[in-house]
């Protein structure tokens, strides 16, 4: 089966001083010499070598570049590869891209690098997409999540699981096979505790699994307040130019604008809204509508408060919105005179912390991240120890193992005789390891013959 | 001395089909093949040992029983004879749910050896041969006979290879060995030779079997008795199981102890296993005793069962003590056992070494890929026991009889039956020992019971040819009953009666607080079909074998709905045909080990290919990718 020889842009698009294009395929080195000028030919050097030249367009230089030459199959894909390192930003990257796009190759689709690497046995499922999640990781912490994957602690913590649950189904087996050797008098109850506690683990991995979606698309949050509060200079503040219009006006934003920005490495995906207040004026009222759509499904909202005016109907109905929520209340204008004091509003909110704040000077908002980073990632961001699970498949495979196990638990509590615990507990034993890519296979009779002994 | 150029001659005698062996696989083959109307010829090195066993006393067991069962739904003759000649039976997993109970029967060894030699001397088409088979012969990768000992050549257009644990077998315990088969049997020591030359590979496995031991000398006060079931179920549907309720024989079970390991352990350098005498890889489930001291050593005993090998011998075998340690050690080793202080051998326990087939040159029919016309089937293609070797022998025959009528090979799925478990585990995936069936390579053993093996397997059997008019019209009955009252239950209603709530009370089931149906009570724990006879006023007497499928049904009827709902997914995956003309080479992006395996294998499936070791779920990927290209 031939493949088309692919090339992309493999930098982000920003205009860092450097960047990459990518051709991989097994017409790789003769697209490259199409277009690249150097000593000598791509084709006739040695693997793995790096050569400085010139891209050309026919006549035209585009730019001064360091191309890598690596044949397969000691290459990301597996496949012949060519890699041009260029000088330009931006523009210049895409020109040497579309020179080298018009010389043969095929622009590459979106993850498509990581798909051959896959074909072409260089990667497991799991180090796959989790390849594919540091193309499409947009900050730092996605970052060095997926590359924690890649080392495989996720590998390691489902591999222990298995391990588990394949040990307590040789067990049931083994006495199945040979029931006058082996007896499971009082496996029962032991089975019963050791199944609850690989639930939980499987709940724990789960909920990381929401945590990896979070660094990987961001906290989807929602800005709340009254009109005028201050939400939009809130916004303006957190990514660091104008995006809103900010007036003194009530009411300025009739429409909901969304931003992705960085805090401290966190990545919002944040929504303003229209102010809350009773109106009349129709576009307004949408917005007010659509803002408390947005509250009911978003990961974290960031209730504004004007501290420089009384609590009123408005912020009543907030509260009513946002008691059982994700939420954190920013006592804004803290740098005019208050009228409201953060005690007051602490008395008001209950459990949601507060956090006093001057969107025009930029004050409390390192506070307001450290809120976040504790209130998303239990106060503890390091990525050394905590499994992530990252992406929908290799959580819906932990959901379905966790269901199993369940089904396992209500077996037990049924007093279902042992043989129907093995269907539930293999199941489990198999969605975990589509997460790494392993199948059954004879691992279980393996388990039976090397931990129990059978008779005859 | 074999036959020299001038004795060489052609047997006139015409004959369709060869079976070579008459043991369990060769005898199922051999009345297969003759019931469809082949003639058919079957060689054994020894008329006095068809059918014989040589290792342990019983038919059936976990997953075995399920086997025989299946043998006996496609009209095979195992299940039939064992019913004739069984001294103790036993349903084992009675606690554990329906679809691991397992039929387990003592023989009287030298009456079903009689038996199953009876039948086959009765078979019309079937003529028996004293004699060894020595080559294959073979024309243009085509089978044109065979030839024997006495250099008599045999014309036929399909042989049938049983030759269990015969070629090059090598008996040893100690540092004594002699060139037999078991039992002191001839072993046929030039048939190898013929196949490596045709181009089969053949790969050497080992087995033991422990010491016959004289009753007289056993002191049973300080054992425990086994005895058998009260009600005996028969492992044949035809059986009326009024007919196998007998007078039963009981086993005996004693244990080891550290004395018995300590002796072991002392003996351990004169054992061949350990030094290296024994070239042969044994089975990881039969471990001899010296296996399982050195395997577990934190054991501080094992068990051993004294079971009776008939009622007309003296002899007994000494289950969990099979060894190939030299006599003196035997003597001591097993004397260091309660109630065997002063047991006296009447047979050694011994280890055996024979040639053997890596089964993955089948294809699934148990045809060679290479060879056509040559099948094989039992321990020759590296399985163990009795009951594997009867299951693959009646495929081997089957599909050599339909080879010759023209029609396309029977293959059961692992779906359909245990057979067809391992049969695909064989012809799949690679082994280093003997097979043994167990229920957990079942994947769907849900649906694989003994008690509905009829209702899998007895239409297959009957459209092959080996089931009767009479005895099919009975399953499409039975399958009606079962269904209608399936339907039944699952209509009825139950109101909250105080008479219902009095049974329930009393079965320890909570009151109903509403009115609910039969089939729903039946699925309470604690509740069965038959506990509710009484609160259920249109039931009409039912065979107990209607029942026991109606009960199973509804009351696991979760759990089966889910395995039938993988069985789509399993088929889905074995109709993904791969062209007999993949060129593997072609595929590149396959790694060098899984093209390797395909190359060798050369699945019919994509369900086949994934069971491949050293193929991996990637690799698949990619074959599902270029195949779609």
């Amino acid at each position: 089966m031939k493949r088309e020889t692919i090339a992309a842009i493999s930098t982000g698009m920003t205009n860092s001083g450097i960047g990459i294009v990518r051709i991989s395929g097994e017409e790789a080195f003769s697209v490259a010499d199409r277009v690249f000028m150097g000593k000598e030919k791509l084709s006739d050097v040695k693997s793995h070598t790096i050569h400085y030249g010139h891209i050309k367009d026919g006549e035209d230089t585009v730019d001064e570049v360091l191309v890598m030459a690596m044949r397969g199959p000691r290459t990301f894909t597996g496949e012949d590869t060519v890699e041009i390192n260029c000088h330009g930003g931006t523009f210049v990257v895409k020109r040497v891209l579309e020179t080298v796009l018009k010389n043969g190759a095929r622009a590459a689709e979106p993850g498509e690098f990581t798909k051959r690497a896959f074909l072409n046995g260089k990667m497991d499922l799991s180090q796959a997409e989790a390849v594919i999640d540091v193309i499409n990781s947009e900050n730092e912490y996605a970052l060095k999540s997926s590359l924690n994957q890649l080392k495989g602690s996720v590998r390691n913590k489902i591999t222990d699981i298995r391990n588990r649950i394949l040990y307590n189904t040789a067990y049931i087996e083994s006495a199945l096979d040979d029931p006058e050797h082996i007896s499971l008098e009082g496996f029962s109850s032991e089975l019963e505790k050791t199944t609850a506690g690989i639930r939980n683990e499987l709940s724990e991995l789960i909920r990381s699994a929401d945590d990896g979606r979070i660094i990987k698309e961001g906290i989807n949050t929602v800005i709340l307040g009254k009109p005028n509060a201050g939400k939009s200079s809130l916004l303006n503040v957190l990514s660091g130019y104008e995006r809103a219009i900010v007036t003194d006006i009530e009411g300025t934003t009739r429409d909901i604008l969304e931003e992705q920005i960085s805090l401290g490495g966190l990545s919002l995906n944040v929504i303003d809204t229209a102010g809350i207040r009773r109106t009349d004026d129709v576009i307004e009222r949408i917005g007010v509508e659509r803002a408390a759509e947005y509250a009911e499904r978003a990961d974290l909202i960031i209730y504004v408060v004007d501290a420089s005016r009384k609590l009123d109907e408005n912020d009543e109905k907030i509260f009513s919105m946002i008691y059982d929520k994700n939420t954190i209340i920013l006592l804004n204008k803290s740098d005019l005179d208050t009228v409201i004091s953060a005690e007051e509003i602490k008395e008001r909110a209950g459990n949601i912390p507060v956090i006093s704040v001057s969107a025009k000077e930029e004050q409390g908002i390192r506070d307001l991240e450290e809120q976040i980073k504790s209130m998303f990632f239990k106060g503890d961001v390091s990525f050394n120890d905590q499994v992530y699970i990252s992406n929908v498949r290799q959580k819906n495979a932990l959901i379905d193992a966790r269901e199993s196990m369940e089904k396992v638990l209500e077996s037990i509590e049924n007093g279902m005789p042992e043989d129907f615990y093995s269907i539930d507990l293999m199941d489990a034993y198999e969605s975990l390891g589509s997460i790494t890519g392993e199948s059954v296979g004879e691992d279980l009779v393996n388990e039976i013959f090397s931990r129990f002994c059978m008779g005859k | 001395m074999k036959y020299s150029a001038d004795s060489v001659w052609e047997n006139k005698d015409e004959y369709d089909i060869a079976v070579v062996g008459a043991g369990h696989a060769g005898c199922e083959a051999a009345l297969a093949a003759a019931r469809l109307g082949f003639r058919t010829v079957m060689f054994t090195v020894s008329v006095d040992s068809i059918a014989l066993m040589p290792c342990n006393p019983n038919i059936g067991g976990s997953s075995k029983g399920h086997l025989v069962r299946e043998v006996d739904a496609l009209g095979g003759e195992m299940g039939k004879v064992i019913d004739r000649t069984f001294i103790q039976s036993k349903m084992l997993n009675k606690s554990k749910g329906p679809a691991v109970h397992s039929l387990r029967a003592q023989a009287d060894k030298a009456d079903y050896s009689r038996e199953m030699r009876r039948v086959l001397e009765n078979q019309e088409n079937l003529d028996i041969r004293q004699m060894e088979v020595t080559d294959i012969l073979a024309d243009h990768g085509k089978v044109t006979g065979v030839q024997t000992y006495s250099g008599a050549i045999y014309r036929v257009k399909a042989v049938v290879l049983c030759t269990g644990t015969y070629l090059k077998a090598r008996c040893i315990y100690g540092d004594v060995s002699t060139n037999t088969g078991p039992n002191g049997l001839q072993s046929a020591n030039y048939l190898t030779e013929s196949l490596k030359a045709l181009g089969i590979e053949m790969y050497r496995f080992k087995t033991g079997t422990p010491a016959r031991i004289d009753r007289n000398s056993v002191d049973f006060s300080k054992m425990e008795e086994q005895k058998g079931d009260e009600r005996v179920v028969p492992f044949s549907f035809t059986t009326d199981p009024e007919d196998v309720q007998i007078d039963q024989v009981s086993c005996w079970l004693t244990y080891t102890n550290e004395k018995t390991h300590e002796i072991i352990r002392a003996n351990l350098d004169r054992s061949p296993l350990f030094s290296g005498a024994i070239e042969g890889t044994g089975p990881r489930y039969c471990p001899s005793i010296e296996d399982k001291v050195v395997k577990f050593p934190d054991r501080d005993r094992h068990q051993v069962f004294i079971e009776p090998e008939g009622l007309h011998t003296n002899e007994m075998y000494v289950g969990g003590m099979s060894s190939s340690l030299p006599e003196d050690v035997q003597y001591a080793m097993y004397r260091s056992v309660p109630g065997l202080e002063h047991a006296k051998i009447v047979r050694n326990a011994y280890a055996i070494e024979y040639d053997c087939i890596d089964a993955r040159q089948l294809k699934s029919t148990l045809e060679f890929k290479k060879i056509e016309g040559l099948f094989s089937g039992g321990q020759f293609n590296g399985s163990s026991g009795y009951e594997e070797a009867a299951a693959q022998g009646l495929i081997a025959g089957i599909n050599a009889a339909r080879k010759l009528q023209g029609k396309e090979g029977i293959v059961i799925d692992r779906s359909q039956g245990y057979i067809g478990v391992l049969i695909d585990d064989l012809v799949t995936k690679e082994s280093h020992e003997p097979y043994r069936m167990m229920t957990s390579r079942a994947e769907y053993r849900l649906l694989l019971r003994q008690d509905n093996a009829d209702l899998r397997l007895t239409k297959i059997g009957y459209e092959i040819g080996l089931i009767s008019r009479e005895r099919y019209e009975k399953l499409l009955e039975k399958e009606k009953m079962i269904e209608e009252e399936i339907r039944r239950a699952e209509h009825t209603n139950i109101g909250t009666s105080p008479e219902v709530q009095s049974l329930l009370q009393s079965l320890g089931s909570t009151p109903l607080t509403s009115g609910t149906t039969l089939a729903e009570l039946i699925r309470r724990p604690e509740l069965s079909y038959e506990k509710l006879a009484q609160i259920d006023k249109n039931r009409v007497d039912l065979p107990y074998d209607v029942i026991e499928q109606v009960d199973i049904n509804i009351k696991y009827d979760g759990y089966i709905k889910r395995q039938m709902r993988q069985v789509e997914q399993f088929k889905k995956m074995e109709n993904r045909k791969i062209p007999d003309d993949i060129n593997y080479d072609e595929v590149k992006s396959l790694r060098i080990e899984a093209k390797q395996k395909l190359n060798q294998i050369r699945p019919s499936s994509i369900g086949q290919a994934s069971r491949i070791s050293g193929v991996s779920p990637a690799d698949i990927s990619v074959l599902l990718v270029y195949l779609k290209s």
